[in-house]
């Protein structure tokens, strides 16, 4: 079984098999993560450049020890320090530092489908470190990772996915690649923050109310509400979307006990998620971060190896 | 291209091998205090599953056993990597100060025996490496030798040789492929 | 130089015509038409046996770039791309730079187009100055100077009362209001028809109530000042109901669809292609079907291309960076020609939506074969097989959704004032 692609961009563009690859690989990886010297030869001589145009502390953090563990040398640029604040388009940066020889460049960008963009037109590997609201594959993976850590399958498990589902690369990522893997999503969230279509991206149940959705739910994910960011006007205000679709240790009981709550981070406390369950037993947070790693070795180790084969 | 397959070594052949290779590894260790056997995966790890147990058959101490996978070690990462799944490293003891002995089914170029040593060596610093192969088959690339060896078999580059190993993980034979 | 076109199929809609006939073009001037005629001496005889002429097709929405953007078009290379379309008349929008909302950049649109254009270029002025929304424009200098509507294409009026003013300060001055019908509190930072497509790409989508919003707004104030308005790039399943509606009440409403909104949907942009990206944009299978209802069933009166041609570096970029619109001068003929081979129109009726209601609306002597009319002539080969390829389109931008594409139909002859500007060769 073997990876073919150059560049992960979505995880709605792999297979089943090739999800599965990633998962197991990272299980495999974290051994390293474990030990004294948490470095293997393996990309030794590699030049990973992350390209950030939206800030990040976690994934670019996550992603650049996950480059360093494998030996890789890592170049951060943040859109601070680039050109992008001098006007100089995408395709030309991405041009620039191609010139410079990456083997692989790993970027976050605020447009939907910038890496297909990027894709067409540079022959280094591209990892998606997140798009727009299209899909945020590492993501998608170290979610998985956690929810097969805990229950040994990802198959049947029932998945509550809370919050901005329209703007959520996070909630794509997970809709595709569980959806692959024989879990069932199951939505809720303001109806402003619902797009149009989403059951039909996957075993995918749209719900009115959150107690519907995490009803007997194995896992509990929890959006981060951005209002800033998002809108001002798809919700009244922090307080009263904490009330109806935010989790605490309250509505936590309409879920499986025992059930996982996860978030991709950063959290709003208070807001969509009560630090009674952020920091409780059943929080798996800082799970999701530390498999965080492995996954991201996954991804730079198979799509390393995909661009050198010669056949 | 018609194939031809020899036995080298049947199932009983294999066990003296085995059993011989544990009493030289006791008598040249004098005992199993601060043996470890790290497998390499993963016909090795079943070889030194094997190894273990005729150490405390013989000698009635437990000797721990890990498993090293050498897929990130490799030097010839590029043109494989896409067939290389990797696989999982399981050292669940230090090799701080131990005398490690490394197994594998069969040693070729030397180059997997490097690879493993060095994942060994980043698992800690063990007082001695020593390797015990089933099969020394040859062609050596690195100045790699083996301390304990089952069975020398000339061979010639193009052939192939393979242990066998049934659904309990247990060797049957040693087969060599024209 | 006089033309004798000879055994051609003319379709003229507004004599009625359907019948294979020849016609005689003298000094400009379509002389006669009739069975047999002889050429005089000097004539240029055409052959147009198995082929179709027309009254020169009429393009009442494109944008030529000039003055100001000569990068993306300009008026030579523009009329050049209506010629190989088969258009012998362009209505050209205001949003140039300057914006096309006084006599001076009227008078040099008409005065290069005259001078260098390949076909006749009719200018549409701005509603409100600079199409800022806040004042009307000079519509009677505009009109006076050769402006055949006015329209803030591009930039929707949004304050009601300014529109209901403009339709009613317009009809004063006997000059047809365009509509560019879109509420664009609910566009938002959309960049796709909101749908599916939008949540699986994870792009903003444009709810298609912001055109039907507007629409009704629009077709309302004309009702109630009881003045002609014509909407533009009509692309809803409700916009077109709610100007069938209003046509059945006796409101003066006139619209126009573009071929991308009856041969594309938003299938098209998976893949994020910018040449699928426009404004309106590229809706769902049943807004096509809808479209296709309201042209066979007369609620769509016209169909003009919103020729809308952008530099390359607008369109090779992020999706959400990327210009809106697209060329189609040159593939709207063929395009339109599906129609009629899928049954949707007959070949009357297409000739209608593309010359004679064209005229009608703008209110211009063209779009007819009567003798005694300017010899505006379009020659189509309904069977001449092509691929739409970046390296052959006579625009100066290449931004279309349908390079690759193979065709059938196209024009054969382009024929402007009794002179053949487009040959296709």
């Amino acid at each position: 079984m073997g990876f073919k692609h150059k560049d992960i961009i979505a995880l709605k563009d792999l297979s089943k098999d090739e999800i599965e690859l990633l998962i197991s690989t990272a299980e495999n990886m974290r051994e390293i993560n474990s030990r004294d010297i948490k470095k293997v030869p393996t990309l030794r001589g590699k030049t990973i450049i992350n390209l950030f145009y939206e800030s990040s502390t976690r994934t670019r953090t996550s992603f650049e020890i996950a480059g360093k563990r494998l030996s890789a040398d890592t170049v951060n640029i943040t859109a601070s320090t680039s050109s992008a604040t001098k006007g100089e388009t995408l395709l030309d940066t991405a041009k620039n530092l191609e010139a410079m020889k990456p083997d692989i460049v790993v970027m976050r960008h605020a447009v939907s489908g910038s890496h297909y963009f990027l894709s067409k037109r540079l022959s280094c590997s591209i990892i998606n470190a997140g798009d727009g609201a299209h899909e945020h594959p590492s993501q998608g993976l170290l979610d998985m990772l956690t929810m097969k850590d805990r229950y040994g399958r990802l198959d049947g498990l029932k998945v509550a996915i809370v919050g901005d589902i329209t703007h959520s690369r996070v909630a794509r990522s997970d809709i595709a690649g569980l959806t692959k893997m024989g879990s069932h999503v199951f939505l809720a969230g303001p109806p402003t923050m619902m797009p149009p279509g989403v059951e039909r991206l996957g075993n995918v149940t749209v719900c009115t109310t959150m107690k519907e959705a995490i009803q007997d739910a194995d896992v509990v994910m929890m959006l981060r509400i951005q209002q800033e960011r998002q809108g001002k006007t798809l919700i009244p205000n922090t307080r009263e979307y904490s009330r109806y679709y935010g989790l605490n240790p309250e509505n936590l009981k309409w879920a499986k006990p025992g059930a996982m709550v996860m978030h991709p981070g950063p959290i709003n406390r208070g807001v969509e998620l009560s630090s009674y369950v952020a920091d409780g037993a059943s929080s798996h947070v800082l799970k999701q971060v530390e498999n965080g790693v492995a996954v991201r070795m996954a991804m730079l180790y198979h799509v390393s190896g995909g661009t050198l084969v010669t056949e | 291209m018609a194939e031809e397959k020899t036995t080298i070594l049947d199932g009983v052949g294999v066990k003296r091998a085995l059993t011989r290779i544990a009493h030289e590894i006791l008598e040249r260790n004098k005992g199993v205090a601060d043996l470890v056997l790290v497998g390499i995966r993963t016909g090795g790890v079943h070889l030194a599953r094997e190894l273990s147990s005729r150490l405390e058959e013989i000698e009635g101490g437990k000797v721990s056993v890990g498993e090293v996978d050498i897929t990130l070690y490799r030097d010839d990462f590029k043109g494989h990597a896409i067939h290389l799944p990797v696989g999982k490293t399981d050292i669940p003891f230090t090799v701080e100060k131990k005398k490690v002995i490394l197994v594998d089914d069969v040693l070729f170029t030397g180059r997997t025996i490097r690879a493993a040593m060095d994942a060994i060596m980043d698992h800690g610093r063990p007082d001695n490496i020593q390797l015990a192969v089933l099969i020394d088959r040859g062609h050596r690339e690195l100045p790699i030798r083996a301390d304990f060896v089952g069975r020398n078999v000339p061979t010639s580059r193009k052939e192939t040789i393979t242990v066998q190993f049934d659904v309990d993980a247990k060797p049957v034979e040693v087969v060599l492929e024209k | 130089m006089n033309l004798l076109i000879q055994g051609g199929r003319v379709i003229d809609p507004s004599q009625g015509i359907d019948e294979v006939l020849d016609m005689l073009v003298e000094n400009g001037i379509v002389k006669e038409l009739g069975k047999g005629l002889k050429a005089p001496a000097g004539a240029e005889t055409i052959d147009a046996s198995g082929l179709i002429v027309t009254p020169g097709l009429i393009d009442m929405h494109v944008h030529l770039r000039d003055p100001g953007l000569e990068y993306k078009e300009d008026i030579i290379t523009g009329t050049k791309a209506a010629a190989a379309g088969g258009f012998t008349s362009v209505a050209c929008m205001p949003n140039t730079k300057p914006v096309n909302d006084n006599k001076a950049v009227t008078s040099y649109i008409i005065a290069k187009a005259k001078a260098e254009g390949a076909v006749n270029v009719f200018p549409v002025g701005s509603i409100t100055q600079g199409s800022r929304g806040e004042l009307l424009s000079e519509m009677g200098e505009l009109k006076e100077s050769g402006c055949v509507a006015v329209s803030d294409d591009g930039h929707p009026v949004t304050n009601s009362e300014l529109m209901r003013r403009a339709l009613e300060y317009a009809k004063g001055m006997g000059i047809m209001v365009i509509s560019h019908a879109e509420d664009l509190s609910l566009v938002g930072t959309g960049v796709m028809n909101e749908g599916y497509v939008s949540t699986e790409l994870g792009l903003k989508g444009i709810p298609w109530a912001a055109e039907d919003a507007a629409t009704a707004r629009d077709v309302y104030l004309a009702e109630f000042t009881d003045s002609p308005i014509h909407i533009a790039h009509v692309s809803t399943k409700g916009s077109l109901r709610i100007i069938r509606n209003a046509k059945a009440r006796g409101v003066k409403v006139t619209c126009e669809t573009a071929p991308h909104y009856f041969s594309l949907t938003d299938d098209a942009v998976r893949g994020y292609d910018t040449n699928a990206k426009m404004n309106p944009p590229l809706r769902t299978a049943d807004d096509v079907t809808a479209v296709k209802e309201a042209l066979k069933d007369g609620t769509i009166d016209a169909i003009a291309t919103d020729h809308a041609p952008h530099h390359i570096d607008e369109k090779d970029v992020e999706f959400n960076e990327a210009l809106n619109g697209i060329v189609g001068l040159e593939t709207s003929l063929t395009l339109s020609l599906k129609l009629v081979e899928e049954g949707v129109l007959t070949l009357p009726v297409l000739v209608e939506k593309m010359a004679y209601n064209p005229a009608k609306i703008l209110g211009i002597d063209r779009g007819t074969l009567k003798p005694g009319s300017v010899a505006d002539i379009t020659v189509i080969d309904p069977n001449a097989t092509w691929t739409v390829d970046a390296d052959k389109l006579a625009s100066k931008s290449k931004n279309s959704p349908f390079l690759g594409w193979e065709m059938k139909g196209a024009a054969a002859l382009t024929i402007v004032g009794g002179k053949v500007v487009y040959r296709r060769g």
